[in-house]
Order: structure tokens, then sequence, then C-alpha cells
């Protein structure tokens, strides 16, 4: 453990103090014996394997839940919150890794929901807009008021929520795995935000599993692994490896290279596909794109490009024109049900709301999507003891940390979520794997062994369809990686001849080119 | 979307999907919820009946006096019956959360058509009953589908739909009835249709008291049991209702399913008018036929909490309620306190309810705080 108490930086107050804090819960700890020291005006990231804790120590401090034992200290104040409100009242906020915005509601109205402004009762519009704007002001962001949720981006939906957590006074923001969903350039904007409300004196905490941001913008950082704080460190005293090291307990195991050449047999011909967006604009328009069996392609872009509307119309869920055959059989006019059984498997973007029931069993969880396999049925009945078995082989394989597969979704990390839906869709051993971020909130450590399990499926000549905002993963998977902007393919590229930077420059639309 | 951990839904799918966080301990804190729902309504109707001048000792002790004697009970049986089938209609959809407010639609309407049928058969006895309850079936599935179609296709949320079919089926029913179904052969005294003949009625478990439709009802709810709780497409329902979004994307049609349960719901709705047609009005008639047990199964549905054992217990106990209420009525207590009390019942469940999820979630955090003052944290 390396620890500094430097005279100059030692010396400012401590805004948060969190000491022998424990949680349980059935059949497991969460927490235990933590102790966290944030100083007032610094960045302070924490990081930690799937299920060491750490979403679970930043509700207890926001005020979510009550725990077992332990103290929390804000600004030098003994603290004991009994709801987010009393969090609030103290001047912490929290930005939740899934956004709870309402979509139909204006950026303005969304900001001010739950505590809206008023003067004698009457709501204040006028006084809110010039404190959101002057809000805005100081924190660098640019958002239209007027316009709804619906037509913004991850980024900009990030950033309403950010300003409405400061809206509400707080000093000391949370961040629950804010870079998650953002690609590389949002990410650099979204630091350049943090780091601009660190200087007027505020306090950041968030958590990542992406270490070189980590390393790059934090002033502290503190390791969580099983339920507790094991090491408290800084960017300057440390280095990747050294840190996911001390995350995980051993070193990191280096991807593999490609072994077996792409096949020739085409699995997944999409041709000419169109969907239709809002106000008359296609969402997808116009994409042809084929995927041989042994290959990986990955889509690169900005979330809200089209991806998520191209591969749920793979999939027969949103309406699209155009063709998609999969290993030869023509599925264009088929269900969803017999697209799969065509050989489709599918890796959700939102594992909440595409993927997972959240307050049913593990079990019953793995067996979605597959309920119609008569391995799992015995006569009209589910078999659930095969089901129960199957989960059980996607825990250990998938390493999906849990008591039982009889345990409720909800009460999994959501690295550990992300885990099962991963397992779910690769046990299926489809032909054609529609993966969309498959390691979104995964650790460093499972994420290599996904990308293994993903590598070894390739290598049996399954054809992967790979979306994603992390551009290490991209590169480092992909045979080909397709350009994805404003619902078009805008350019093909070789990820052996391209940079991260270079390719992040293609997904901004700032250059647009045909192929390379 | 909430957290990372937090279950997803509304209040109201909140209410209907009790959490199966901790399976036995659940249904355990289920069953007290419930039982202090009563409690509470009973407490509630006893400040009302107070109010009101009445003696609510005096009326309590009139309703338990009443329900000693086996006839009560066999009472509380009878009436219990077409509450059960009420019930499990409108559970069959809360399990995917499909509301079915036309349970009384569809059920005056397949009364009236089996009732109509099985008088022109000429069938041996189990077969003539078996057909009619086939009718019955398939006339209160053909109700229902009409809010099936509208919903799929038209996309009319099935709140409104089936509550507005409620009326247009009274009005076709009566326009059925009065042109073509009424029999007047017995002088115009009695409106109903053609007397059943007797290879339609329904034998009595004990004579004069309690038919046989109280053992259907039963086999009934094995039924619902088996099919939403083991049956792979009783999977599907559920996933439906757990999370309509992550189904649809798994494949599970919800259009069908949609239909689907909206078909059963309203085939389960066709049973609960054939007590009284099969087994003591042997006919259809607007006077004979009650028209009350659609939305009383909304309210035992709830109370049960859409479970199979729930909805028989909450079914019997509004049946020994209703049982009473002549008693009531000689004790001079007025006999719409049943209502009163069901009703509060009703409501205390949905807000007791959300008062023990809190209480169960701060035992827990205790619980495990005492293993932790104990050393288990290691
Ligand atoms: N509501 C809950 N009920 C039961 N167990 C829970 C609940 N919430 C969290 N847990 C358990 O507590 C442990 C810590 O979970 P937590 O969500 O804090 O992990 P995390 O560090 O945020 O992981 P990740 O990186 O995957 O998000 C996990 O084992 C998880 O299964
Ligand atoms: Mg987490």
């Amino acid at each position: 453990m390396s620890t500094h108490t430097s005279s100059q930086d030692g010396q400012r107050p401590l805004a948060v103090q969190l000491s022998g804090i424990g949680k349980r819960f059935p059949g497991v700890i969460a927490n235990h014996d933590v102790a966290l020291t944030v100083r007032e005006g610094t960045i302070h990231a924490i990081v930690g394997e799937n299920g060491a804790g750490k979403s679970t120590l930043m509700k207890t401090l926001y005020g979510m839940q009550q725990p077992d034992t332990g103290t929390i200290t804000v600004n030098g104040e003994m603290q004991h919150f009994r709801s987010p409100s009393d969090a609030i009242a103290a001047g912490i906020g929290m930005v939740h890794q899934h956004f709870m915005l309402a979509d139909n509601l204006t950026v303005l109205e969304n900001i001010i929901l739950g505590s809206e402004p008023n003067r004698r009762g009457v709501l204040d519009l006028k006084s809110a807009r010039e404190q959101i704007t002057s809000i805005m002001a100081s924190v660098g962001a640019d958002l239209d008021l007027d316009i709804p949720v619906s037509e913004l981006g991850v980024g900009e939906r990030q950033r309403v929520e950010i300003v409405k957590v400061l809206f509400r006074g707080a000093r000391i923001l949370i961040l629950d795995e804010p870079t998650a969903v953002l690609v590389p350039e949002e990410v650099d904007e979204l630091f350049a935000t943090l780091h601009r409300l660190v200087e007027d004196g505020a306090t950041v905490i968030f958590i990542s599993h992406k270490l070189d941001e980590v390393l790059k913008v934090s002033d502290d950082i503190t390791v969580m692994r099983q339920g507790t704080t094991v090491a408290e460190t800084r960017p300057d005293a440390i280095d990747r490896s050294g840190l996911a090291e001390l995350m995980v307990g051993s070193e990191l195991p280096s991807p593999a290279g490609r072994s077996t050449p792409v096949g020739t047999a085409i699995r997944l011909d999409i041709a000419k596909l169109t969907v239709e967006g809002k106000e008359g604009r296609p969402a997808v328009e116009d994409v042809s794109l084929r995927i041989h069996s042994g290959e990986i392609l990955g889509i690169a872009g900005v979330e809200g490009n089209g991806q998520f509307e191209l591969c749920t119309a793979l999939l027969g869920i949103t309406e699209s024109t155009g063709n998609v055959t999969v290993d030869g059989r023509d599925v264009t006019d088929e269900s969803t049900r017999a697209r799969y059984e065509a050989g489709l498997a599918y890796i959700p973007f939102d594992r909440h709301r595409e993927g997972l029931m959240l307050t049913a069993p593990l079990w019953e969880n793995a067996l979605l999507g597959r309920e119609d396999d008569v391995d799992f049925q015995r006569g009209p009945f589910v078999n659930a003891a095969t089901a129960r078995q199957s989960t059980t082989e996607i825990i250990q394989r998938f390493g999906v940390l849990t008591p039982s597969e009889t345990t409720p979704a909800f009460a999994l990390s959501g690295g550990n979520q992300q885990k099962l839906v991963v397992g779910r869709a690769l046990v299926t051993s489809p032909s054609v794997l529609i993966a969309a971020h498959p390691t979104r909130g995964i650790d460093v450590g499972a994420q290599a062994a996904v990308w293994d399990e993903i590598r070894s499926a390739r290598d049996n000549g399954m054809a992967v369809l790979l979306v994603s905002a992390d551009l290490e993963e991209l590169l480092g998977l992909s045979d080909t990686i397709a350009v994805m902007f404003d619902g078009r393919i805008t350019a093909t590229l070789n990820p052996d001849d391209i940079t991260a930077a270079e390719l992040g420059s293609y997904m901004t639309g700032a250059v647009q080119e045909a192929t390379k | 979307m909430t957290t990372d951990a937090a279950p997803t839904g509304g209040p109201l799918a909140k209410i209907l999907t009790p959490s199966r966080a901790s399976g036995l301990r659940t249904s355990a804190t289920t069953l007290a919820s419930s039982l202090l729902a009563v409690l509470i309504a009973l407490t509630i109707s006893a400040a009302l009946l107070a109010l009101t001048g009445k003696n609510p000792i005096d009326a309590y002790s009139t309703i338990i006096q009443t329900g000693a004697s086996a006839n009560k009970l066999l009472e509380m049986m009878r009436r219990a019956t077409p509450l059960i089938f009420s019930a499990v209609a409108v559970a069959v959809g809360f399990k995917m959360n499909i509301f079915n407010i036309g349970v009384q639609g569809q059920y005056l309407f397949a009364a009236l058509i089996a009732a109509e049928a099985g008088s022109h058969l000429g069938l041996p006895l189990p077969i003539h009953i078996a057909v009619i309850m086939i009718v019955a079936v398939v006339a209160g599935a053909a109700w229902a589908s009409i809010a099936a179609y509208l919903k799929v296709s038209k996309n009319v949320h099935e709140v409104i739909s089936t509550i507005m079919l409620n009326y247009v089926a009274l009005s076709v029913i009566q326009w059925l009835f009065e042109n073509f179904f009424r029999d007047d052969r017995d002088g115009g005294l009695n409106v109903k249709t053609t007397l059943l003949p007797d290879s339609a009625r329904m034998p009595d478990i004990v004579d004069g008291r309690l038919n046989g439709m109280f053992i259907v009802a039963l086999i009934v709810v094995a039924i619902f049991w088996l099919v939403v709780y083991k049956s792979t497409f009783g999977f599907k329902l559920r996933a439906s209702g757990f999370n309509a979004t992550a189904a649809s994307t798994a494949g599970i049609s919800a259009r069908k399913m949609t239909v689907i349960a909206l078909l059963i719901s309203g085939g389960v709705s066709g049973f609960v008018a054939l007590q009284s047609v099969m087994g003591e009005a042997f006919a259809y008639g607007p006077n004979a036929t009650p028209t009350e047990f659609g939305f009383a199964g909304i309210a035992v549905a709830l109370l049960g909490r859409n479970h199979p054992i729930g909805i028989v217990v909450s079914a019997l106990l509004f049946g020994f309620l209703d049982s009473t209420s002549a008693e009531l009525q000689l004790a001079l207590v007025p006999n719409s306190i049943v209502k009163v009390i069901q009703a509060i019942i009703v409501l205390t469940v949905v807000i007791v309810n959300e008062a023990t999820i809190r209480r169960m979630n701060i035992r827990t955090a205790e619980r495990a705080r005492a293993e932790l003052a104990a050393g288990g944290a290691s």
C-alpha cells in the first residue's frame, strides 16, 4: 500500500471520510471494514473487480441504503443519511450509470424535476433558467434547454445529469462508471468538465474500469477488493499493470493474437438495410455488410448514430427494409425467434432494459430466449433441473459472482449481470453473434476472459458484429472496422492500419471516406 | 431506469409482482401483509360502524356467529366459486401486466350464449355439461378477443377497451336476449332463456347448498398454477410481465402473448356465471344471473396477490363476508358494511404491501448488523 501524506496537498480538508463501513445482503458481504478518505477539491477514482463493492459503497454514501456498521463523515460532520434527500442536503449528488431522465420532457424540465424552484408556491422558471445557464457556463456545458431529452446523445444526456446534480447544490459528485458509454472524445469533454468543477472547489468521486483514464485524470485512487478497500495510491506512484495487480491480485493475462484465417463462407449478409427514423430521417440508411465465418466486423461510432437500430433490425425487433441472410437462409420476413433459431445471438446494448428480468432468479434469466429449446422442456413444462444446471455452467465458465443460481438478477453487481448476459448468448454456440458493448462494465480481468471466449468461438467459425465504444476492444478484436455516422457506413477500415486517434476522427464525422 | 441494481417497474408492477428476493420469507411476509390488511380493514370498518351509531362488536359477533355453522361454511364456498373464476381470469392478465377489467362483460356474454346453446342440445349428462362449459369458454374468449384485436392492431389500451366493452356487452346481451333468446313459455313471470334439460344441470355436492362448480373452480386454479408457474408458455407469459422489452428482445412476441393472455383470461371468465346457469337458475336471465363478479374478481386477485392459493383463500374470505349479509340485516346492521369492508381490504392491501416491503428491507439490514457485530465479517 502506498500512501501519500505530502505536506501541501495533504493539508486539504477532507470532503468525505468513510470508516469501518460494512454492508451485507443475503448471502453476500458487499462491504466490510471500508476506509475511504476523499480530499476536498480532488478527483478521486475508485477501482476494483466486478462485485468488489464499489456501487454498494457509493449508494451508501448517497443515502440510498444504510450501512450496517461504520460512520460517514462529510466535511467534518458525522452524518446518518436515511435517504438520498438527506445526502443531497449535505451537498452530495450522484449520477448513476443508467440515466434517470424523462425522455419526453425538455432539458430544462428534467433538470428542475424534483427540486422545482418556486416563489410563493408558483413555479419560477425564469430564475431556474438563469441559475442553470450560469451553472452550464461554469462547467463549460452547452445545452439547448428547450429541446426534449430524447433528441440528445448519450454524452449530452450525461451532461444534463451532471447539471441536474449541480442545480440541486451538490459540491461532492459521485459518478458510477460515467465513461462506460462514452467514446473517447466525449470522455475528454467529460473530464474537462470535471476538472473545472474541481478547480471551483467541488469534489468528484468516480468509479471506472478503464485504468488508463483513471491514471490520466484522478488525483487519488482507492482500490477495492472483495468488499473492502485494499490500497490507496496516486497516478504518479503506479502504472496500469500495477493497478490491475492491486485490483485482481494477479497479473493481467496478455491477449492472444489471431491464429486462424478468416473463412470464406458468408455467415451474415446485410443488403441495403434501411430503418425509418424520427422526422423522416432514416436511423439506418442503405447499410450493406457481409461477415464471413471466423470474422469479427467492428462497428465504430458515437452512440446514437444508428448502431442500436441496425442491431435490432437484424434481429427483427425494429422494422426495416432491405434483406438479411443468416448462414444462407433469408430471414428478412422471419420473426425474432426464427432469426435466433437461424443462428443469431445477441448481447444487448442495455442489459437492464433489453436483457434481464431483474426480479427473477438467475436461472430464469439464463433461460430467457432458450425456453423453446427441447433441452429445457419436459413436455409442455419448463425443465427447471436442466435450466438450472445450464445456468450453473454459465456462472462457472464466465465467473459470475453470485451466491447461487436462484439469486435474483438485481442482487448482482453490474459487471456480473453483464457476464451472465454474455454467457447466455455464447453458450448457444451461435453462428453469428451480434455483440453490443460486450464488456461494458466488466473489470479488466474478466474483460480479457470474455474476449478470449469471443475469440475462441470465432476460431470455431462464429461471425461477430461487434459494436463498441471501447476503441481498444474494437481495434484489438476486429478484422475489419466499419465506421457508422448518421445512420450510414461512412468508412471501412483495416484495424492494423489506423490508430485510435484516427479512428476517433472518423467517428465524429470529421473525416469521411469510402474505403481505406 | 434507476440504478445499477434496483428492480424496475412502476408502483403498480411492484404490487402485482411481489419481490422474489428470498423465496420463503417473501411468501410469509406476503401472507402476513395480506392478513394485516384484513385486520386494518376490520378496524376501519368498526370505526365507521361506530360513527354511524351501530355497535361494531355486535356486528362482528353476528358475522362470526353466522360463520360457525356448517351450512354457512357451505354458503361461503358457494359464494366463493364465481369469485375464484373471476380472480383467476384477472390474474392471468396481471401476470403479464395486462389489466382485463372486462371480465364482467365476458362472463355475461358467455353465460347467455352457453345457456342458450345448452338448452338446444340433447346429450348425456356429463357430456352435456362439458359442452356447455366449452361453449362458455369459447364465448368468453371470443368477447375478450375484441379487446385483444384492438390492443394489437389499433394499440388501444386494454383498460379502456375492456371497460367500454363491458357496456357494449350489456347492450348486445340485452338485444340478443330480447330478440332471440327470451323464452316466455312460463307466462313471462320469470324472464329467462329456455330452461336447461336435466342432463345439463350441474349435480350438487351437498344437496341444495353447493354444486359441482366449486370442484371445477379448484381444478381451474390448479391448472392456472401449472400453466403460469410451471409451463413453458407460462414462463413466456411471466417474462413478458417481468420485462416486456427483454422478453421481446429474446424473441417472445409481445403481440402473441397479449392475444393469448387476453383469450385465456376471457375463456376463464366464461366459467364465472355457470354456477348460476347450470346449478341454480338453469337458464340465463337478466334478473337471475348475477352481474357483480367482474370487479369483485379484481379485488380477490389483488388480495390474493395473483397466487393460486392466495386467490382461493381470498375468495373464501369474500364469500364468507357476503354470506353474513342476511344475518346482519336481521341484526339491524346495514349489510352494505360487508361491501365497505371488502373495499377497504383492497385499498389497505395495496398500501400495506408497500409498507411491508420497506420494513422487510430494514429487518434484513438489522439482522445483518447483528451478525456483523457477532464477528461475522471476515
Ligand atoms: N440489492 C442487493 N441484494 C443482494 N446482493 C447485492 C445487492 N446489491 C449488491 N449486492 C452484492 O454485493 C456485492 C457488491 O456489489 P456492487 O454492485 O457494489 O459491486 P461493484 O463493485 O459495483 O461491481 P461492478 O464493477 O460489477 O459494478 C456483489 O456481490 C453483489 O452481488
Ligand atoms: Mg457497480
